[in-house]
């Protein structure tokens, strides 16, 4: 335990010390909220209704896609799995420890964007905090179970941004973030429905705004909670401790898995 | 040194693919011994040394440390051996001082931060790990592979892009080591580390064991010829170039003659004589026997012996 909270503590560290790790946990991510709370707001009243949930999404978003599973690819090519591991160090150690600390850098990231927003940009603050804390969670086990499993079949650097701008990029357009799913067209919604940023934004409207929820909240819920438990098994299932000894318990398509739980609620949540 | 084996392999084999990177060796490593293990690239040093440290899995035969077998009880391995790799990895924000904590921690280790000073960077111990130079960056993983004491140490080419004094401080800091029983199996490249440090050394050849013995059994059992260095004062030795029926060749190089004998005895006194009788002074003589290099060169290019 002790040398889980060191290890820890040097991984929370780094999150800081890190220039990349940096950026893609707070100065992205920060960024991006002051640029769209000057002007999201301006050209479209109804967007401070939604502005905290939009921009914590868009920040867990960003810390997981684009920051967790970059190290860990390099890691393993560089070797530092193999120093881990005649060291002792578990594999659960190396794949739970980013996401504690991922998690709680963005804790850190939502508790000032929920904070500044109403007093910089008169956005609406969560009328339900417990639902709020929750959805966060769901939405930050869910990206970064994710993240971690991109990180872990991922062959390359290269292959990493493809993999998490194929989440990235779609979550930032369908996801609910900039068109509202009520706006979007049937077919459009449906698919949007694979992605966990549309689940994080219909549990934040229904259980943290006050809002009505697109469909079940709570099913998002589940659903992003699922998704989260299925890829980080999925990672310690198929993870590799040398890019040179590339033998793994599966085939890397069943990382495809993980999108099981939202597929499966296409058909449920209506 | 105890003849105990703590290491133990057994018809090994590693293979990839249809490629045989090691064709079933075998030997034994003793408890307290300093083991070198040489070979040219591509030979199976590596392969060994990663089957052995658990990295990876044999594909055929048997190998122990401690009566543990390195790929089915590699958790129960972590705390007893500690493997100083080559190419150093840690992460690049580490500073020495938490890689010291965060490993010795995962090892129920005490931090041994005095390696660090020892080692000569304990004035970089706030410095990340990307910004230490390739010596620094070296001499903290060694300092991680002993700090928590193991009775068998994997060095592979320590001594690789150190500084000589740092090459002093490691080859001392591994007898006092070894003094405290600790086994240290010791790959590496150059000859003379191998031959200084080693109790015993195995040469490896395409995968198969082509030398195994001390350096001075190793060296003994060649065709290396002795080389015998001479300089006197009136040049009696080389105008005209004088030579011996126990001479097998010679060269002239600056003001030294250098012959080239198995029969040093023979010819140091043939040597003498001829001097004598010119009257003339020894200034210098060096008398060097075969090297493990030569030995090893000679293995090497003939493609090996059992």
């Amino acid at each position: 335990m002790k040398a889980f909270m060191n290890h820890l503590a040097f991984e929370f560290g780094s999150g800081v010390r890190n220039k990349n790790l940096l950026l893609m946990n707070y100065l992205f991510p920060l960024g991006f909220y002051l640029l769209m709370g000057f002007i999201m707001p301006a050209i479209n009243q109804p967007f401070r209704e939604m502005l905290i949930p939009v921009m914590v999404v868009f920040a867990i978003l960003s810390a997981a896609m684009l920051g967790i599973p970059d190290p860990l690819v390099n890691a393993r090519e560089n070797g530092i799995f193999r120093s881990y591991k005649i060291n002792g160090v578990p594999a659960l150690s190396i794949l739970v420890i980013p996401v504690i600390t991922t998690t709680l850098h963005l804790l850190i990231i939502a508790f000032i964007i929920t904070v500044s927003a109403p007093l910089l940009f008169a956005a609406t603050m969560p009328v339900y905090l417990s639902g709020f804390i929750i959805t966060f969670l769901a939405m930050a086990i869910a990206s970064c179970g994710i993240a971690v499993l991109i990180g872990v079949v991922s062959s390359s650097s290269r292959m990493t941004v493809l993999w998490s701008q194929l989440i990235f990029v779609p979550s930032m357009l369908l996801g609910g973030m900039m068109i509202p799913y009520s706006m979007l067209p049937g077919a459009a919604g449906k698919i949007s429905q694979i992605m966990p940023a549309t689940h994080a934004m219909n549990a934040f409207k229904g259980l943290s705004m006050g809002f009505q929820p697109d469909f079940s909240a709570w099913g998002s819920i589940i659903i992003l909670l699922l998704t989260g438990i299925l890829g980080f098994g999925l990672a310690l299932f198929l993870f590799s401790w040398d890019s040179r000894n590339t033998r793994r318990r599966g085939p890397a398509w069943l990382a495809f898995l993980v999108l099981l739980p939202s597929i499966v609620g296409i058909f449920f949540l209506g | 040194m105890s003849a105990t084996p703590i290491v133990t392999l057994q018809d090994f084999r590693k293979t990839y693919g249809t490629f045989t990177a090691v064709d079933g060796i075998s030997f034994d490593i003793h408890e307290g011994e300093i083991f070198g293990l040489l070979g040219p690239n591509g030979a199976g040093k590596t392969s060994t040394l990663e089957c052995l440290e658990g990295l990876r899995r044999p594909d055929g035969g048997t190998m122990k440390i401690a009566g543990l077998d390195p790929a089915a009880d590699s958790l129960k391995l972590r705390n007893l051996i500690g493997v100083q790799l080559q190419a150093a990895g840690l992460p690049e924000s580490i500073t020495p001082r938490e890689a010291m904590r965060l490993f010795c921690s995962y090892h129920n280790a005490a931090p041994r931060y005095d390696l660090l000073e020892r080692l000569g960077i304990s004035e970089k111990s706030q410095t990340q790990f990307y910004e230490l130079s390739a010596g620094q960056q070296r001499r903290l993983v060694l300092a991680l592979a002993v700090a928590h004491d193991p009775k068998v140490l994997f060095l592979d080419e320590p001594t690789a892009g150190l500084d000589v004094a740092s090459r002093v401080e490691l080859h001392s800091l591994m007898k006092e080591l070894q003094a405290r029983g600790t086994t240290i199996l010791l790959a590496t490249h150059d000859m003379a580390e191998a031959e200084d440090m080693s109790d015993r050394v195995a040469i490896l050849l395409k995968g198969r064991l082509a030398a195994i013995g001390t350096p001075m059994q190793i060296t003994a059992t060649g065709a290396g010829l002795t080389r015998i260095s001479v300089r006197t004062e009136c040049d009696s030795l080389l105008h005209p170039v004088i030579t011996f029926p126990s001479v097998q060749h010679f060269k002239v190089e600056e003001q030294y003659i250098i012959y080239f004998s198995q029969n040093v005895g023979a010819t140091l006194a043939d040597i003498i004589a001829s001097i004598n009788l010119h009257k003339d002074t020894i200034i210098d003589l060096r008398v060097e026997r075969p090297s493990l290099e030569d030995r090893f060169l000679e293995i090497t290019s003939r493609g090996g012996v059992r």
